[in-house]
Parts: structure tokens; C-alpha cells; sequence
């Protein structure tokens, strides 16, 4: 029986641009020689040149400033000397980027596998200066063109060629253990073919889409059978960000897209749009440069040198007056909760963090409403010192006892709120089970109405009180299914009350700390359309499991004093021709290209899937701008605005050869999310499979077929792992006991991963890292400049083969180390990190390491600061033992073992094999 | 000709019939709002909804009365869409109130299109009918 499920009906993630296509595609490979090229200068003997990225045309009709652009051969490095202006005969696959691409027609099919052929015909093709050809700009044919050179360097001209110029096809089942030692996997590089405009392009952890180049037709995008998106993180916390303000931002007058660096400038008084291709007038305004105070050239403004720019919107960007920020906490005070001993934790975080620490000005409001089986509201003035609670117990029909004192200026009222936080969890004590969320939060939306503001739901189980009261729907017997039901919400009610709020610019962010069923699949509605967060603790127990109350003091450390933009609203542009399909993450689309988020937070993330609407011949760079229009918690109307640019291409396989697998999975799983809600759990796990398969055996048809292996572009190598991994990520998993509050949490986490840099995190929750800490050494360390020294020890495929019986592993999946202890590790080792002298004394579940004098022990601590350093949301450690109850979890994230819940990556890659064709 | 019951059912169907075909150029208009941006789609799904479900029952009514007349060819002709009707309506998203059209989901392209392509074809149905029920 086929894990897998059966592949018959060929389902796959509804690649968007299916059904729009012209079937034909134009392989616009160029032969190694022009065609019939007129004349033929003498042929100078000369070595074979790789294409520097010096080598390049002038570029008249774009005025930039910066690093220089357009450099001549003999100006950087050793070059062969050319006359100048140099042209050259085309390097292969160059044409699709020349400003008038030539017709592909004009050239012979492909006679031989592009890539074994280029070496022997190079010197050839470098000696012969043909002058008739307009000179054209040279680009990095496959990626990082310094890394090339590299190559070249030293190597023999036909041997190594492929390996050193990094696009030889890998076969998946001759390298088994794929993941690179190296925990970071480096992007892809964007080439454009101006250095100036590779230089400033988004950063990738802001900005990326799934290949980064753009295939010119939807036909071609169907052969790729890749799926084209981009992934963003629009409000990320920026170490640079320049920020403008002037009288007019300078914009598309068609589009409105905002002036950006890969725009071509006429002349000085006119800019062409690069989505639309409108001219627009320059404004005198913009003509001045705010450095030097100078008037001038447009080149040196921060708009055209930075991709990434904030602007200080003038007055017509508000349709109000800037909100203040205001919080509303709503704090579940039930039986079970009280009982949980949450209550202490938030109120000391809150405390901790109230006066200075959460963001905000003079103007900053605040409101405390708990609530059981009524709601308890706090009146809060300057005037009383102490905080008046008022009990509501009509919960069918919410009203406010006192409006003007519940959300109250925290500035003003002072000390008034400390008195209510310290008592606040002491308050209550009765035993009363209810739960009356809904009515909760309808006093919440309404308090909030006329103003706009973030709501905190804390909340511990089940509504079962009012208004959107529920009832379990979990089976316990069912959890290891192979189909799962209810994962859809049960009603309507939230997603209801997500859109009032979202209208008067309320955003809900949940906080679930639960113990048994709660029906995330119903309560996540409330956030997931109000451009909120969700946060989910399972099994939270101060006491019992002290594990969790760490977690939730950590993680509301960071969400209280990050940043937070107010009553945002975020547009994505393309380049005509392009269109965004669907949007993935957590707003309310409010028209086809225009999200509405309440609140904007720099742990967001997005996903949007791109089609191809028109075919983009002719255009050599496509552009993805996203704008966020949002107020700070300072009162400002600001916009930030993103703009990514990527080259069109023609050819098939430079296109195979550009993908970048990680977003390729963010965005396949966030598409697998779709598809398990509206369709069934098995056919998002057909999907998958479907997906790999149709990527490998486009990528075997464009590469002429041959070799018995399983060949794959050497950038999509991680795919195959990286989507068994996501097959038994608890979203997907099928055979394991899987709560489904658990389950349906992953997949909000893949939706719209709310932890700092989703795609990372994304990855490290479906493929953690695991590292050896037994025997770190100094080598490769890093130093800081405190003469701290980070030992770097190397990254382990996810297999129990390299799990040694004596040995001490970590393992990190993003909000969770786990450090685990093997049996025969040596003591002196244990004694050296833990201070005990035997494996038995090693406390199974401790949350952290004694700080020992040693060096092991030192070594241990300052990697894993390290780690928890790169992470926003710091993430908790737990020591686990190889006799552990828990050691399943450790031995589940194992993914290239066969388990459960799938079979192993080899025996994966083998029935992936039978089914390419 | 005497007024029969099948004459008469012709009659009332000729007529639904000219309703439904108001309700489906309604249909294709505001689903083409929402795809040029001038309709929030709160909005709009709030005027759809309440007519979802009149259209199908007053399609279903005059198929009853067809039924009963003994018309077997003409409610063969309108079966399928009946089916589909009862369908799409089985498999609506979860609502609290009646409708197909969920303000959250219905701006994704997919969405869109197949709104709009099942509004032209059940046009192109109806005018079709009314023809057929005009002469028939």
C-alpha cells in the first residue's frame, strides 16, 4: 500500500496558472554561435572568459548613483583587453534579458544538453568579436557569477565544469544525506543584469519568491510545474530602514506605485513606471537630495537607492486622525484558569512591561476585562485609588456598566493599574467553570469601536457560556486517523464578529493556553480574519508542567514590547501581466490586490501565489512592490514600502535552475493548509507528492531524460526532504496520535507563521536542526569581539543512524531546543555540564543548564546563547533523557526514519522514482 | 388551445423564468464589482446571499409544477441544475445565515472566476428556457 495514497487522480496544489496558456513555449537557448554571424573578426587566442559581472553596457537612460555601474573591461581585475566598447557574441541563454529580445526562432533548436557543451566552444566563442551584434548585457547565467569566476579559476576547462559553476543536476538517491552541514541555507542570488540593481534589490528575508527568475510565459510556468509566489515579511524589524518625508511621495500616476530603484529615467524631468510602463513627470521636490541639501540629480534620493524605504505619509493618507494605542487584555478567569496559574505569570509580565515597555505615547489606552461565566469588568480612574470591579452577569446581551472609566489613558491613571495587577490573581476564587468568550469579546469589540486598538484574549478551554458558546468535537479514538475531520470551524459566530472588528480597526490576537480540547479550529477564526496572531500553549500548567509557564513568559515578553503598527492596510503590486491569486496569512482581503490588517506586527508573515496572466515578452525585469500603509504606536501615519525586482526569463531550464526551494516549500505548505481545509487531509498529502514528482520529471524532460537516477536541480535538492519532513509535521501527519488542537495550530503556524522570520522558522519547524554537542571542539569557532568564542559545531542529517549511543545532541525547531542525553555518554562529560556524576541524576525536563566553570560546559551555554540570540521569540530548552517518556517527540522529528507516520527518506526518493516519467 | 395545467405551468415558469434571468445578470454585475475593485466584498456578499436561496426555490417551485403537469421532458432538461443547486448548497461554507458567498474566501481568483463562469452559463440556461418555455 502506497503511503502516499494513490497518485491516479493526479491532484495536484492547483498550480494558478493552469488553463490560461498557450501551449507553446519558446526555448529561446542560444547556440553557442550566432547564426550566421556577418563578419568575424580574427580569432585572437585568448583564454575562455567567464562573464564578470564588470562586463556589462552602459545603461544611458537610467541616471543611478551609487556603486558604479557600467564598468569597462580592464577596470576590475585581470581582464582580457578588449576593444571598447566591447560586444561580444552571446553567451548562452543571455538573450532573454537583452532590452529587444531577439526572436527565439531566429536560432536552431538546441542541439546538445546545454551545459556539457560550453567548455569546449568557449574559447572559440570568447575570441570571436563580432561588432555587428549590438552590444548586450551579459548576465550571470547560473547565479552568483563570483562564485563562478571562482570556479573558473585554476580548473580545467573540461573537467569540473558543471560542479564548479554549481548547476549540475544531482541524483537524489546517489546523495542521501543531502542537508548541508551548514545551518544556514543561503538564498539563491538574484542576478539582474545591472550590478547597481542586484545591489539594492530586497533583502530575502523581507521579500522572496519561490524562483528567482520569471518565466516569460504561463505555459512555461506549467512546465516548470513549479508553484510561482512570493513570501513577504513586510513589518520586520529592520536594523536600517531609511525613512522620508517630504510634501509629495513621488508615485505612479496610472498605478500608483511608488518610485523605487529599478525604475528607467527618460531624462531628468520624466520616470517610467517598471509595473506599468507609464512616463511619469519628476517633481522639482525630488530633484532635491536631503543629504548634501542640493539640487540636482534624482540618482542620489533614498528612494531610488534603497529597496526597502519608510515614508511619513502627509494628511492625505488619513481618513482620520492618527489612533492612539489602545490594548484591551481579556483574561479568562474560570476554574480551569485559576487553577492553570496563568493569571500570575501575565499579570507579573504585564507589570514588568506596562509603563515603558509597551509601545505607545502620552495618549496610550488601556482596559482589563476578565470573565468566566460573566463578565467582570475594572473601572479605572485617577481620581479612586483603588480599581472598582464591575460584575456583568447578562452575558446574551453585552453592555458597557460605565464607558468612560473602563478604557483609560495609562499615563494618567498611574499607579491605579499596578494595584489591579497584583491583586488581579487573587481576585477569584470561586469555582465557576463557565466561559463566556464570545460575550467577552463582543464588550471588547465594542469598547474598542470607535477607536481601533489590539485585543488580548487569554483564554483556557472551551466557550461554553452565550453568545459563540461551543461544544468538543474531538473523538480521542480518531486522532490517529487517516482522515481528519473537523477542521473547520463549527460556526460562523468569530469569523463574524473578525470582520466587524477588522472594519473598525480592531485586531484579536489570541493566546490559548490550554489543557484539553478547545476548538482552535472555531476560535482561531477571530484572529486569522482580524490580522491577529495566535499563540497556543497545549497542556499549560504553571506547576505540573513549568516548561509552559516559561514558554509563555518568554513569548509575552516579546509580543508586549514588540512593535506594533495600528490600522494598517497592505497592497501588493506586479508588473502588468502578473497578478496576485491568493493571499496566505492572517487580514481580510479586502479587494484584489488590498489586505486589511488592523494591526500590523513584525513577527507576520504572507504568502501570496502569482499567475501570469499576459505573457511578459518583451519585459526584461518583473517587479513585486508591497505597501504598508499603518500608524505607529507614536501617532504617525507611515508607509513602508518593499519593491522586488527578478529577471524574466525564457528558457526552461534556467528557470528549473532557479528556484528557491525554501520559499518553494513555505509557500507548498501554506497551499497544502488550503487544500486540507477545503478538500481532505489525503489529498494535500497526494498533492505533495504529486508536486515533487512533477518537479523532478519536468526538470528529468528539460535535461534530455538520460541516467537511471533521480536527478534534480542542484537548488532544489532540499524539496524531496523538505516535503517528506512536511508529511510528518504534525499538520500533515497521518498514523501518530495527533490532538487536533495541535494539528490545527501547525497549521495556522504554516498559514501565517507569526514567529519572527517565517520562512526560517517555517523550516526549522518541519526540518529542525540537530547539532552534536558531545564533542564540540574550537574549530571553526566563532570569536566575538567580547573574546567570547561560539563554537559551530556542524548540522546532522534529521536520521537516528547519526544518533550515537554516546553522545548529546541538540535540537532546534525554532521555538523549542531539545537537548537530548544518550545513555552511554561519558561521565565525565555529565559532570562537566550538569554537575552529576551519573546518568540517572541528569533531570529529565529541566528547563536549564547549571553555569559551570568548565569548558564544556561554557562551550554548551555560549552556543546555545548563540542560537537563541538569531531568534526573535526566544525559544525554551528542555533537557530530555534517552529514557525519557517525552523521547517519542524527539525521535518523531527524526524525519528520515522511517516511522509511524512514513516511510523513510530512501524509501521516499524510491517510490518517487517509480513515479517519474 | 383549452388553458390546461401544462399551458398554465408554461406560463408561470415563462415568468419565474424572466426573474431568474434578472437574477443572474445581477449575479455576473456584482461579482464584476468585485473584481474591478469598487464593491467591498462585505458588502456585496450581504445584498447576495438573501438571493440565493429565492432563486432556487422559485426554480425548484415551477419544476414542481412541471412535475405535476407531467412535462417529463422539460423537468429533465432542469434536473441537473437542480442537482447542482442542492449541491452547492449542501456544501456551502459554514453560515450562521442563509447563502452561499462567504465574504473571507470569495476574493480568491479561483472563487472569483468560478462565481462568474457559473453565473454566465446559468444566464446563458435561463434565456435558453425561456425560449424553450416561450415555444414549447
Amino acid at each position: 500500500m502506497n503511503p502516499y495514497g494513490s497518485v491516479d487522480g493526479h491532484r495536484t496544489l492547483g498550480n494558478p496558472g493552469v488553463g490560461q496558456a498557450p501551449p507553446t513555449i519558446t526555448h529561446s537557448f542560444q547556440p553557442l554561435q550566432p547564426v550566421g554571424s556577418p563578419t568575424r573578426l580574427p580569432d585572437v587566442v585568448q583564454p575562455p572568459m567567464p562573464p564578470t559581472p564588470s562586463f556589462r553596457p552602459p545603461q544611458p537612460q537610467v541616471v543611478q548613483q551609487g556603486p558604479p555601474v557600467g564598468l569597462y573591461p580592464g577596470t576590475q581585475g585581470p581582464q582580457p583587453s578588449y576593444p571598447s566598447p566591447v560586444s561580444g557574441p552571446p553567451f548562452p541563454g543571455y538573450g532573454q534579458n537583452a532590452p529587444q529580445a531577439m526572436a527565439p526562432q531566429q536560432y536552431p533548436p538546441q542541439q546538445q544538453p546545454l551545459y556539457g557543451s560550453y567548455p569546449t566552444d568557449a574559447p572559440v566563442q570568447a575570441s570571436t568579436i563580432n561588432p555587428m551584434q549590438p552590444q548586450q548585457p551579459r548576465q550571470g547565467y547560473w547565479g552568483d557569477v563570483n562564485q563562478l569566476s571562482q570556479g573558473m579559476a585554476g580548473m580545467s576547462v573540461n573537467q569540473g565544469f558543471n560542479a564548479g559553476w554549481g548547476v549540475a543536476p544531482i541524483d537524489l538517491l546517489q546523495n542521501r544525506h543531502i542537508i548541508p552541514p551548514n545551518p544556514v541555507i543561503e538564498p539563491p542570488k538574484i542576478t539582474l543584469q545591472n550590478e547597481y540593481w542586484s545591489s539594492v534589490n530586497c533583502e530575502s528575508d523581507i521579500f522572496r519568491c519561490t524562483m528567482t527568475k520569471i518565466p516569460e510565459t504561463s505555459g512555461l510556468l506549467q512546465k516548470c510545474r513549479l508553484p510561482l509566489g512570493i513570501l513577504i515579511h513586510p513589518f520586520k524589524d529592520l536594523p536600517r530602514l531609511p525613512v522620508v518625508q517630504c510634501n509629495t511621495i513621488v508615485r505612479c500616476r496610472a498605478c500608483r506605485t511608488y518610485i523605487n530603484p529599478f525604475v528607467h529615467f527618460i531624462d531628468k524631468r520624466r520616470w517610467k513606471c517598471n509595473l506599468c510602463f507609464r512616463s511619469n513627470d519628476v517633481p522639482d521636490e525630488f530633484l532635491f537630495d536631503p543629504k548634501s541639501s542640493t539640487y540636482g540629480d534624482p540618482g542620489r534620493r533614498p528612494e531610488l537607492q534603497s529597496a526597502t524605504i519608510e515614508f511619513i505619509a502627509p494628511s492625505e493618507y488619513m481618513l482620520r486622525p492618527p489612533q492612539p494605542a489602545a490594548y484591551v487584555f481579556l483574561l479568562d478567569v474560570s476554574w480551569n484558569a485559576v487553577q492553570s496559574g496563568y493569571l500570575k505569570i501575565v499579570c507579573d509580565t504585564l507589570l514588568a512591561h506596562l509603563p515603558d515597555r509597551l509601545p505607545g505615547d502620552s495618549r496610550t489606552l488601556v482596559s482589563f476585562i476578565a470573565f468566566n461565566s460573566a463578565l467582570h469588568f475594572f473601572a479605572l480612574s485617577p481620581e479612586c485609588s483603588r480599581p472598582k470591579l464591575m460584575t456583568v452577569k447578562d452575558v446574551d446581551d453585552v453592555f458597557l456598566p460605565t464607558p468612560d472609566t473602563l478604557l483609560v489613558n495609562l499615563a494618567e491613571i498611574g499607579s491605579c493599574v499596578e494595584d489591579l495587577l497584583t491583586q488581579l490573581p487573587m481576585m477569584f476564587n470561586e469555582p465557576d467553570a463557565g466561559n463566556a468568550l464570545g460575550a467577552a469579546l463582543q464588550a471588547a469589540h465594542k469598547l474598542l469601536g470607535p477607536i481601533g486598538g489590539r485585543v488580548t484574549v487569554f483564554q483556557t478551554q472551551l466557550p461554553d457560556v452565550g453568545p459563540g458558546a461551543l461544544k468538543s468535537r474531538e473523538d480521542p479514538n480518531q486522532r490517529a486517523g487517516k482522515d481528519v475531520h473537523n477542521l473547520n470551524p463549527a460556526t460562523d459566530f468569530y469569523k463574524k464578529l473578525a470582520l466587524d472588528c477588522s472594519a473598525q480597526q480592531i485586531c484579536v490576537d489570541l493566546w490559548l493556553l490550554s489543557g484539553q480540547y478547545a476548538d482552535l479550529a472555531t476560535l482561531s477564526g477571530i484572529s486569522k480574519f482580524s490580522g491577529g496572531c495566535i499563540h497556543y500553549i497545549p497542556g499549560f500548567h504553571v506547576t505540573r508542567f513549568p516548561l509552559s509557564g516559561e514558554k509563555l513568559e518568554a513569548e509575552l515578553g516579546r509580543y508586549l514590547s514588540r512593535k506594533i503598527g495600528f490600522e494598517a492596510v497592505m497592497r501588493v503590486r506586479c508588473t502588468r501581466g502578473l497578478a496576485v491569486h491568493t493571499f496566505h496569512g492572517n487580514f481580510f482581503v479586502r479587494s484584489t490586490d488590498l489586505l486589511s490588517l488592523p494591526n500590523v506586527n513584525p513577527d507576520a508573515g504572507f504568502g501570496m501565489q502569482v499567475v501570469i496572466e499576459e505573457a511578459l515578452t518583451g519585459v526584461q525585469n518583473a517587479c513585486f512592490q508591497a505597501a504598508v500603509l499603518y500608524t505607529s504606536s507614536k501617532g504617525e501615519r507611515r508607509i513602508r514600502v518593499h519593491t522586488l525586482c527578478l529577471p524574466v526569463s525564457g528558457s526552461l531550464p534556467q528557470l528549473l535552475h532557479s528556484v528557491d526551494q525554501e520559499a518553494v516549500v513555505g509557500l507548498l505548505a501554506k497551499m497544502a493548509v488550503d487544500r486540507t481545509v477545503t478538500a481532505s487531509l489525503t489529498d494535500a498529502r497526494e498533492a505533495f507528492v504529486n508536486m515533487v514528482v512533477d518537479m523532478l520529471s519536468a526538470f528529468r524532460a528539460a535535461e534530455g531524460g538520460g541516467g537511471m537516477g533521480l536527478t534534480s536541480a542542484p537548488n532544489a535538492r532540499l524539496i524531496p526532504v523538505y516535503v517528506l519532513a512536511l508529511m510528518k509535521s504534525v499538520a500533515f501527519r497521518v498514523g501518530t496520535s495527533t490532538k487536533l488542537d495541535d494539528r490545527v495550530f501547525s497549521m495556522c503556524q504554516m498559514k501565517a507563521s507569526f514567529t519572527s522570520l517565517p520562512l526560517a522558522d517555517l523550516i526549522l519547524m518541519v526540518y529542525p536542526c540537530l547539532y552534536p554537542v558531545h564533542n564540540m571542539s574550537d574549530e571553526d569557532a566563532i570569536v566575538e569581539s567580547d573574546g567570547e568564542i561560539i563554537p559551530q559545531p556542524p548540522r546532522l542529517p534529521l536520521t537516528y543512524e547519526r544518533i550515537d549511543s554516546g553522545g548529546v545532541y541538540l535540537m532546534d525547531s525554532g521555538d523549542k531546543l531539545t537537548f537530548y542525553v544518550c545513555r552511554a555518554i561519558n561521565p565525565a562529560w555529565i559532570l562537566a555540564v550538569f554537575n552529576v556524576h551519573h546518568f540517572s541524576h541528569i533531570q529529565d525536563g529541566a528547563i536549564d543548564l547549571p553555569e559551570l566553570d568548565t569548558r564544556e560546559s561554557k562551550r554548551v551555554r555560549s552556543f546555545l546563547g548563540h542560537l537563541q540570540a538569531q531568534k526573535f521569540m526566544p525559544a525554551t530548552l528542555v533537557v530530555m533523557r534517552e529514557d525519557s517518556k517525552d523521547r517519542m517527540d524527539f525521535v518523531h522529528r527524526l524525519v528520515e526514519d522511517k516511522s509511524d507516520c512514513g516511510s523513510s527518506y530512501y524509501e521516499f526518493l524510491q517510490m518517487l522514482k517509480g513515479l517519474v516519467k | 388551445m383549452v388553458f390546461s395545467l401544462p399551458a398554465f405551468s408554461y406560463m408561470i415558469a415563462l415568468i419565474v423564468d424572466a426573474f431568474l434571468i434578472f437574477f443572474a445578470i445581477f449575479h455576473i454585475i456584482a461579482f464584476d464589482e468585485l473584481k474591478t475593485d469598487y464593491k467591498n466584498p462585505i458588502d456585496q456578499c450581504n445584498s447576495l446571499n438573501p438571493l440565493v436561496l429565492p432563486e432556487y426555490l422559485m426554480h425548484m417551485a415551477f419544476n414542481l409544477l412541471l412535475l405535476i403537469s407531467g412535462e417529463w421532458v422539460t423537468v429533465l432538461i432542469n434536473a441537473p441544475l437542480i442537482a447542482y443547486h442542492v449541491l452547492r448548497y449542501k456544501n456551502r461554507p459554514m453560515m450562521s445565515s442563509p447563502g452561499l458567498y462567504d465574504p473571507t474566501s470569495i476574493m480568491n481568483a479561483d472563487t472569483l472566476s468560478k462565481c462568474q463562469r457559473e453565473g454566465w452559463i446559468k444566464l446563458g440556461f435561463y434565456v435558453f428556457s425561456f425560449f424553450f418555455y416561450l415555444y414549447g
